[in-house]
């Protein structure tokens, strides 16, 4: 089992100028302060800054300027199932991001193995075709990446590369109808309006399979919990593919070719793929390994009200509080264990928002006498599956889902 | 947000989430101009720091690799080389050692 460092926060104010006097500190924050944060992973570094310079985003965790990759810290989690727009996390993979979107301009268009090539303004979108609602978390394929041992390279995140939201838009299924998939057709590749620096660099895109892509729940969403989408996570228009990893939620997108061939673009068939071992894992330095592209997500679950390192009531009654996904399944349920996963106890499930959302649990539990504990919590999938209570190891860092803890002290 | 949306909820006695967040949805989106941040950080200074600043920078800002793990050389390389091969970072052949041995000299284990 691993210990939930990541809700270990210690927020710090670093001072740059050191020279200030004390007076002026006591008064005010400076403006040229910064607030910090440690993720603590192991080996470090663990020091980041909060950041609030990015548009439409409140405070975010910055692991990378540019292009952005922003990291929710955690404590929004225990706000409620919905992740909130100004926290949802942000990444991007090159640099060439516009920044200004006329949306009388903007079109979407469709073609490739079709009958009838589409070209589809935000209009046509938002009322010409049947609007659909879901909950649904997006989740980097990275998430916790930075708690891998021993660490891999790459976005080193914590536990926030991950929200939920309930997407509306349209169904894929309806705007491929639309276009006439010709007969032969075997997948659907996505790509978006984000470019790459280099020229001869390959330009982001990710391919669906046919049947998959015509399932009725891929949508292409153009608000999120009620508005648009911040330009950062993918305004006008995202992919949003229920149950998978978020590299296949192309963001921006404004471009679907139907495919008569499988995919072999640099994204979908070389990037973004896994061991295909149980939990994507092998050892260290293993090779000769059969790689595939990563595709449906595994169940998780946090404790969100309670970070390592905190002091709680020996003897009382204490409020365990977190949030759990099934991925690519509903949430059957969530336990806890207080004895490093001798027990298990159930906790109880908040409400159903739909089963690719966050769910959140609750229990109330004593700890009988004074000490250290470690607080775990485990969910099990409608499929059936359960976490692990090993982490799982891959040279990318992906699809880490073992049982997480807190350490606490009963006092 | 969703505050707002739950207190309409209750406001109204409306059971159902899924209605009162749709009355929410846009029914027209809204043009967006903004401006992302960019970063003017370098690289500490040492053997080889021209060569990355001047080099690795137009893909990506300076904290993404500040931001990585102690690794051996050899990953280094493996990571250098992957920027020149799968995503095409036009870096001189000339530059590649000393990018390597700058990195291994600053995150090195």
């Amino acid at each position: 089992m691993a210990e939930n460092r990541a809700l270990h926060h210690k927020v710090t104010r670093r001072r740059l100028l050191g020279a200030a006097g004390i007076g002026a500190l006591a008064l005010s924050k400076p403006s040229w302060a910064q607030t910090m944060i440690d993720l603590p992973l192991p080996g470090g570094p663990d020091a980041r800054e909060i950041t609030t310079a990015f548009p439409q985003k409140g405070p975010m965790i910055l692991q990378r300027t540019r292009p952005p990759l922003l990291e929710t810290p955690f404590e929004v989690f225990d706000k409620g199932v919905f992740t909130p727009n100004d926290q949802f996390y942000v990444r991007w993979h090159w640099a060439v991001i516009p920044t200004d979107i006329d949306t009388d301009k903007f079109a979407l268009t469709v073609h490739g193995h079709v009958n009838q090539p589409l070209s589809l303004s935000l209009k046509d979108i938002l009322h010409g075709l049947p609007g659909v609602q879901l909950a649904a978390v997006n989740q980097c394929s990275g998430n916790s990446r930075g708690f891998f041992e021993p660490r891999v390279t790459g976005g080193q995140w914590a536990n926030g590369a991950m929200g939920n939201a309930l997407w509306t838009g349209v169904r894929l299924k309806d705007v491929l109808d639309k276009a006439g998939v010709k007969p032969g057709a075997v997948q659907v590749r996505f790509k978006g309006l984000e470019e790459p620096v280099v020229a001869d660099a390959p330009h982001f895109m990710k391919s669906l399979d046919i049947d998959h892509a015509r399932d009725g729940e891929v949508m292409i969403a153009y608000a999120m919990n009620g508005e648009q989408l911040p330009l950062v996570n993918g305004f006008p228009l995202r992919l949003v593919v229920p149950g998978w990893y978020a590299t296949y939620w192309v963001k921006m997108l404004n471009d679907i070719e139907v495919l008569n061939q499988p995919d072999t673009n640099y994204w979908t068939k070389v990037a973004y793929t896994i061991p295909d071992t149980p939990h994507a894992s092998i050892k260290p330095g293993e090779t000769n390994v059969k790689m595939i592209p990563i595709n449906r997500m595994v169940p998780r679950s946090f404790v969100t009200n309670i970070a390592s390192g905190h002091k709680v009531s020996a003897a009382a009654p204490t409020t365990l509080r977190g949030i759990a996904f099934g991925g690519d399944y509903g949430v059957a349920s969530v336990d806890y264990s207080i004895d490093r996963g001798k027990n298990w106890r159930q906790a109880q499930l908040g409400k159903d928002e739909g089963k690719y959302g966050f769910r959140q649990w609750e229990t109330q539990l004593t700890l009988s006498s004074p000490g250290k504990y470690s607080l775990s919590t485990r969910c099990t999938n409608s499929n059936g599956v359960v976490q692990p209570d090993t982490p799982n190891w891959n040279p990318a860092g992906f699809m880490r889902n073992v049982v997480e803890s807190v350490d606490v002290l009963a006092v | 947000m969703f505050r707002i949306l739950l207190s309409a909820t209750i406001l109204l006695g409306v059971a159902s989430m899924l209605a009162i967040a749709h009355a929410a949805t846009p029914s027209e989106l809204k043009p967006v101009k903004v401006d992302l941040p960019d970063s003017d950080k370098m690289f500490p200074d040492g053997p080889g720091a021209d060569a990355i600043n001047n080099n690795c920078l137009a893909c990506h800002s300076a904290d993404m690799v500040l931001n990585q793990p102690a690794l051996s050389k050899q990953a280094w390389a493996t990571e250098v080389n992957k920027m020149i091969n799968n995503y095409k970072a036009p870096i001189a052949p000339e530059d590649v050692g000393a990018i390597v041995n700058y990195l291994t000299a600053l995150k090195g284990n």
